[in-house]
C-alpha cells in the first residue's frame, strides 16, 4: 500500500536470533530487517514468539545468539536503558501504565531522559527545573492534542476505560520522540471503531513523526491494510516474510494458521 | 461550593504547574502557616508545645521519609528508626568534634551520614522486592543499633548510653525554651516537606512512582533502575535522619539508642499507612492521627468520668483508650484503605458541589 511516503535505509536487522528459556526454544535463528519510516509487522499463531521477538529488541530478554544491527551499531544484546536512549520505545500487550499517576504525569515520565536537571534542583525549583518541566509540558501536551486526550489529561490512569489506556501507553512510548516504535498487540480487545481509531493514529504518527513502526497484531483485517510489510513467525521460526499480499498467499502461512491435513 | 474552581482560569502551563493550582488550597495553607509560625508559639502552653506538637512535627518528617521510599518509589522499609539513630548519633558527633558547628549543620550531616547508610541497605533493593526487602531493611535496623551500643566512638564512649544533647544556638539565639524548638522543627519541617512536594511532581518523584507502579515499563522507557531504587533509598533516609537528630536535640533533649527501636519504625510505617501512602500531606495526617488521637482520647475519658460523676481505675482507663484506639486504625482502614490523605481527596471532590448535588 502506498501512502506516498519515502521508505528509506536499513534501520535495524535482525540476523539469526535465538532465545531459549530452558529447552524451550522460544526463537529459533529468526533473521529480519525494518526498513526506516517503514511500518512492519510481525505476525504469527499464538506462541509463535513474537513478543519474545519485541522483547528481544528492546533488551527485556537477552538472546542466546544471534545479533542486532540498529543504526549501523551491532549488539549482541540489547539493554532496556541503552535502547531507549538509542530512541526505541514500546507499548505491551497487557497495559503497563502507571496506574497511580495521571494520563499528564505518564506521559511526562516518558520525557525522562530528556531532563538534564539534578535532583537537587528539583527539589528546590530552582531556574532550569522549573524551565526544563515548561518546555517539556509544551512537548507532551503537543503529544496529548495529536491523540485526542486532552479532556483526560489530569484524570488517574486507573480510571479510564482500557481503549482510552492503550491511547495513553501510545503517548507515553511517543514522548520518548522515538525512532522506532514497538507495538505489541496495540488493538487487542478492542472494538471496532476503537480499532479504527488506533489505525488512524498509528499511521499519522508514521507519517507526521516519521517514527518507524514494529507491531505485533492478530487482527488479520488491520495488519493487511496498514503494514508495509510482514513478517511471519511460527513455532521460533520465521516462515515468510514480504508484502501483506505476498504473504497471504504463502502455502506455509496459511499451513500455520489453518492447520495441515494430516491424511 | 466551598472548593469549587470555576472562574480559576489558567492560561498558561505555568499557572497549571503551581504547586497549589487552585486557589481555596492556597489560602488554607497561608493560613495554616500563620497559626502554626505565630499563633501557636504565642498562645501554645509548654506542654503542648514540648511534648505534643514538636513529637509530632518530627515523626511527621520521619513519615515523610518513608513515604518518599515506600509510599513514592514502593520499596517496603522496616529500617525507619535505624536512619534517624544514624542521623541522631552522627548530629551529637558533628556538635561534639567539629568546633563551632551550627546545628542546622549538624542536622545536614546526621542527614547526609544517614542518607549514605540508606545507600547501603539499599543494594538489596536491586534484587528483592517486597516483603524480603522489608526483612533486608530490619537488618539494618538490628545492625545501626547493634553498632550505636557496641562501638564507644559514636556515644563518645559514655557509660550510662545515654547522652544528654548539646545546647542549640543560631546565630547566637540560644534554642532552649519549648517554643524555640518548635519553632525550629516547624522550619526545618516545612522547608524539608516544600523540597519533597517539589520533588515528587518533577522527574524524580515520577520516576519513583514509575518503579513503584510497573517496573518494566519503567526500564523500557529509560528510568535506569538501579539509580533510581538508590536515590529514593538515600533522600528517605536523609529525612529520616534528620528527623532522627531533631526527635533528639528538639523532642527528648537526649541522644540514646534506646529511643530509636524498631518499635519507632513500626510506629512510623502505620503513620504512613494510616495517613495514606504516597502522599506528603498524607504523612502529617498519619502523624498527626497517631500522635493526637490518643491524647484526646485520654481527655474524653477524663470528661466523661466527671460527667458521670465516676472513677474509673487508671489501668482501666488506659487499656480501654488502647482498645479504642485499635478498633479506630481498624475501621480506617476498611472505610478508606488508601488513608486519610485519600478521605480528604474525596472530600475535596464533594465539596465541589456541596452542598448543590448537581
Amino acid at each position: 500500500m502506498d501512502r506516498g511516503r519515502p521508505v528509506g535505509e536499513v534501520l535495524l536487522s535482525v540476523e539469526g536470533v535465538s532465545l531459549a528459556f530452558g529447552g524451550v526454544k522460544a526463537l529459533n535463528g529468526v533473521s529480519f530487517d525494518v526498513y526506516q519510516h517503514e511500518v512492519r509487522a510481525i505476525i504469527g499463531p499464538n506462541g509463535a514468539g513474537k513478543s519474545s521477538m519485541l522483547n528481544v529488541l528492546n533488551g527485556v530478554y537477552h538472546p542466546n545468539q544471534g545479533t542486532i544491527r540498529f543504526r549501523g551499531e551491532e549488539f549482541r544484546d540489547m539493554d532496556s536503558h541503552h535502547a531507549a536512549k538509542l530512541g526505541i520505545a514500546r507499548t505491551f500487550q497487557n497495559i503497563a501504565l502507571f496506574k497511580g499517576m495521571t494520563v499528564l504525569d505518564n506521559v511526562m515520565t516518558g520525557r525522562n531522559l530528556k531532563i538534564r536537571c539534578t535532583f537537587l534542583e528539583q527539589a528546590l525549583w530552582l531556574g532550569r527545573a522549573r524551565r526544563e518541566e515548561l518546555e517539556h509540558r509544551h512537548a507532551v501536551e503537543e503529544i496529548i492534542d495529536f491523540l485526542e486526550i486532552q479532556h483526560i489529561r489530569k484524570t488517574p490512569v486507573g480510571r479510564l476505560p482500557y481503549g482510552l489506556q492503550k491511547r495513553v501507553e501510545l503517548a507515553r512510548a511517543l514522548a520518548a520522540e522515538p525512532v522506532m516504535l514497538l507495538l505489541d498487540e496495540p488493538m487487542a480487545g478492542m472494538n471496532l471503531e476503537e480499532k479504527q481509531d488506533m489505525c488512524r493514529f498509528i499511521l499519522d504518527v508514521n507519517d507526521h513523526y516519521g517514527t518507524t513502526i514494529v507491531l505485533i497484531e492478530h487482527d488479520m483485517g488491520v495488519v493487511m491494510d496498514i503494514s508495509d510489510r510482514v513478517v511471519v513467525l511460527d513455532y521460533g521460526r520465521k516462515i515468510a516474510d514480504g508484502t501483506p499480499t505476498e504473504v497471504r498467499g504463502d502455502q506455509k502461512v496459511i499451513d500455520a494458521y489453518l492447520g495441515v491435513a494430516h491424511a | 461550593m466551598l472548593y469549587r474552581e470555576a472562574g480559576q482560569f489558567k492560561s498558561t502551563y505555568a499557572q497549571d504547574q503551581q504547586i497549589f493550582p487552585i486557589l481555596q488550597d492556597r489560602i488554607g495553607m497561608a493560613v495554616l502557616l500563620v497559626i502554626a509560625f505565630v499563633a501557636v508559639p504565642l498562645f501554645g502552653d509548654q506542654y503542648w508545645l514540648s511534648a505534643i506538637l514538636t513529637p509530632f512535627l518530627v515523626l511527621a518528617l520521619a513519615t515523610l521519609g518513608l513515604n518518599i521510599l515506600t509510599g513514592y518509589a514502593g520499596q517496603l522499609s522496616l529500617g525507619t528508626a535505624a536512619f534517624m539513630a544514624v542521623g541522631a548519633f552522627m548530629a551529637y558527633n558533628a556538635m561534639l568534634r567539629i568546633p563551632h558547628m551550627p546545628i542546622l549543620g549538624a542536622f545536614a550531616i546526621g542527614g547526609l551520614c544517614a542518607a549514605a547508610v540508606g545507600l547501603v541497605f539499599g543494594l538489596p533493593s536491586l534484587r528483592i522486592k517486597g516483603l524480603y526487602l522489608a526483612v533486608a531493611t530490619l537488618a539494618c535496623q538490628f545492625f545501626v543499633l547493634w553498632a550505636i551500643n557496641r562501638i564507644g566512638w559514636f556515644s563518645n564512649h559514655s557509660s550510662s548510653g545515654v547522652i544528654t544533647a548539646q545546647r542549640m544556638e543560631i546565630l547566637g539565639y540560644p534554642i532552649d525554651t519549648p517554643a524555640a524548638k518548635y519553632l525550629l522543627t516547624l522550619s526545618v519541617v516545612a522547608v524539608m516537606a516544600l523540597a519533597a512536594k517539589n520533588l515528587m511532581r518533577s522527574e524524580t518523584g515520577h520516576a519513583f512512582m514509575a518503579v513503584r507502579d510497573m517496573d518494566v515499563a519503567a526500564s523500557v522507557i529509560g528510568i535506569p533502575m538501579m539509580k533510581t531504587k538508590l536515590l529514593a533509598f538515600a533522600i528517605s533516609s536523609f529525612y529520616c535522619g534528620v528527623a532522627g537528630a531533631m526527635y533528639a536535640f528538639c523532642y527528648l533533649g537526649t541522644v540514646e539508642p534506646e529511643a530509636f527501636v524498631l518499635d519507632l519504625s513500626f510506629r512510623v510505617l502505620f503513620m504512613m499507612i494510616i495517613g495514606g501512602a504516597g502522599s506528603i500531606l498524607g504523612s502529617f495526617l498519619g502523624a498527626g492521627f497517631i500522635t493526637l488521637f490518643p491524647i484526646f482520647l485520654n481527655l474524653a475519658s477524663k470528661s466523661l468520668e466527671n460527667a458521670l460523676g465516676i472513677e474509673l481505675s487508671h489501668a482501666l482507663v488506659s487499656n480501654t483508650e488502647a482498645v479504642i484506639f485499635g478498633a479506630l486504625i481498624i475501621f480506617f482502614l476498611i472505610v478508606e484503605p488508601y488513608g486519610l490523605a485519600r478521605l480528604w481527596q474525596i472530600g475535596k471532590e464533594k465539596l465541589r458541589l456541596w452542598p448543590f448535588p448537581h
